[in-house]
């Protein structure tokens, strides 16, 4: 890599963010090449913390390899949970109880909005706002803290297994999301008056990055970042999984499609999954919340491919079988991993200073990206 | 729209095509000669453009390799499976980034872990691997006496 830092014939900068930089939030390396302050070029450089869990995985059974897509993109470790364990169901054709599909969905939105917190206090803290990064982890400790009580975990919760759930919710668990609801909706005002309306932060926000919708899904963006520039994508509206085709929200689109149309994007998304959980936090069924499944898991003979919707986008997976009790091979579409193919594109002809804003709204988490 | 629906178009536009049902989606056969031609047919095709690739990888059958695209409209959101075999010896293959451009990062991915190689590729380097690795992990026999679980 030594030889890359200099200057090239034409007299244009190269530089070097990361890996070990705050605002890569993670490992991750970039390449750029600037004209001035101009950005002519910006290129990743991957896998300082790539683990090749797809290899991993071709040797553990369909019970045990689910551990690994924890380690992934580590903020919503419960929906790529969820997404291993719809796709092993769907090749074993279980139907899983009522009860586990609303603790799933509860789980689910419960992560996305932890997600979004932390990357809202992330993003703020990029822009050089240190404030709002303690906002933020006022209530995603709180969500923490129920996810500890009922999963045992607070980040690698392991908590959706083929099947339905590991275990029974926690009895507090009602109370405790109620209170945390409660808490949440005195406080989320906080977050438009401390950064939404401030004119420095909007700023350095509108107008800069700016993903037009044919790039977006040239690119393969999805999640948030792609709904900032008015493509649908929302895998819950979309193609429902579980019990999300019954309940009432909406797929939150902007058109604008520059930081601040996917910054406001994750804002309100976080009020849609809060109306998700009210709808379901006192209608919880009774019954079990496991389906009845084989100490051993053998998938026929086949390929089965699931999608959910994470806090960034579109994960995929894609389990390939040959009947056995292991994947003969495993690949998950990461939604890290094709939303900063298009981080050059946004980027190139803006301003070094642009950069950190850009990536920011995109919510890259590394692990996701390299596996 | 029914797989059988998209079945009766597709085999219009793609006479050389082969199809496998039974899964989910329906599984549309490509010769590796004919993939780039089709991949431009698919994308621009009218009625249902195929605009989104939303995944794309490879799978090692120890024989051959089976290059996998995952395609998807999203004016109309039917999704369709294309693949197209590659000899293992020579695995050669034209690259699809001038069509969809989130494809340069999977096919470098690819190209990186299993050592197909994307003709007029505009960037084929390793990707998450270091540039002196030897060997493409994810090939079925690739063997790595410290690096690797075995169960």
């Amino acid at each position: 890599m030594v030889e890359e830092i200099g200057k090239t014939a034409e007299g244009d900068l190269i530089i070097n963010v990361g890996p070990q930089h705050p605002a890569t939030h993670g490992v991750l390396h970039l390449v750029i090449t600037l004209n001035g302050e101009t950005i002519k070029k910006v290129e990743p450089h991957l896998g300082y913390i790539h683990r090749s869990i797809e290899k991993m995985c071709e040797s553990l059974t369909y019970r045990q390899f689910i551990y690994c897509t924890s380690r992934m993109d580590y903020l919503s470790a419960h929906i790529n949970n969820h997404a291993c364990a719809l796709t092993v169901e769907k090749g074993l054709g279980i139907e899983i109880p009522e009860r586990a599909q609303v603790i799933r969905v509860l789980m689910d939105e419960l992560t996305r909005i932890a997600s979004h917190e932390l990357w809202w206090g992330a993003m703020a803290m990029d822009l050089g706002a240190f404030t709002p990064f303690f906002h933020a982890f006022r209530e995603r400790e709180s969500i923490n803290d129920i996810m500890e009580e009922t999963c045992g975990a607070r980040l690698t919760m392991n908590y959706m297994v083929p099947g339905g759930v590991m275990m029974d919710l926690h009895p507090n668990f009602q109370n405790r999301v109620k209170t945390f609801l409660k808490l949440y909706k005195q406080k989320i005002h906080e977050y438009d008056e401390l950064v939404t309306g401030n004119i420095i932060f909007q700023n350095r926000m509108k107008g800069v990055g700016y993903l037009s919708k044919e790039a977006a899904i040239s690119y393969g963006v999805t999640g948030p970042a792609a709904r900032g520039s008015g493509v649908s994508c929302d895998i819950r509206k979309l193609y429902p999984y579980e019990i999300y085709n019954q309940l009432d929200f909406q797929e939150i689109l902007e058109t604008e499609g520059d930081s601040f149309a996917r910054y406001m994007v994750r804002l309100r998304e976080m009020n849609e999954s809060i109306k998700i959980i009210e709808q379901l936090i006192d209608n919880i069924p009774e019954g079990d919340f496991q389906a009845k499944t084989k100490a051993v898991l053998k998938l026929p003979k086949g390929e089965f491919y699931q999608r959910v919707e994470t806090a960034r986008g579109e994960l995929g997976v894609y389990i390939v079988s040959e009947g056995g009790t292991t994947p003969y091979r495993i690949k998950f579409r990461s939604p890290g991993f094709s939303n900063l193919s298009c981080l050059d594109h946004i980027t190139r002809g803006g301003k070094i200073g642009d950069l950190i804003a850009s990536m920011g709204t995109l919510d890259l988490v590394i692990p996701d990206i390299d596996r | 729209m029914s797989n059988e629906e998209i079945k009766t178009i597709i085999s219009a536009l793609l006479p050389s095509a082969s199809f496998e049902e039974g899964g989910e989606w329906l599984n549309i056969g490509i010769e590796v000669a004919d993939w780039k031609e089709a991949a431009q047919k698919l994308r621009n095709y009218e009625a249902i453009p195929f605009n989104f690739l939303f995944c794309l990888t490879c799978v090692d059958w120890k024989t051959h390799f089976t290059m996998v695209y995952h395609l998807r409209s999203t004016t109309t959101l039917d999704n369709i499976v294309v693949k197209v075999k590659l000899d293992r010896e020579k695995p050669e293959i034209l690259t699809v980034s001038d069509i969809w451009r989130g494809a340069e990062m999977f096919e470098r991915e690819v190209y990186d872990l299993f050592g197909v190689i994307f003709l007029e590729h505009p960037d084929l380097r390793r990707l998450l691997l270091t540039d002196d690795w030897v060997g493409y992990p994810l090939r079925k026999d690739y063997e790595d006496p410290i690096n690797m679980i075995k169960l």
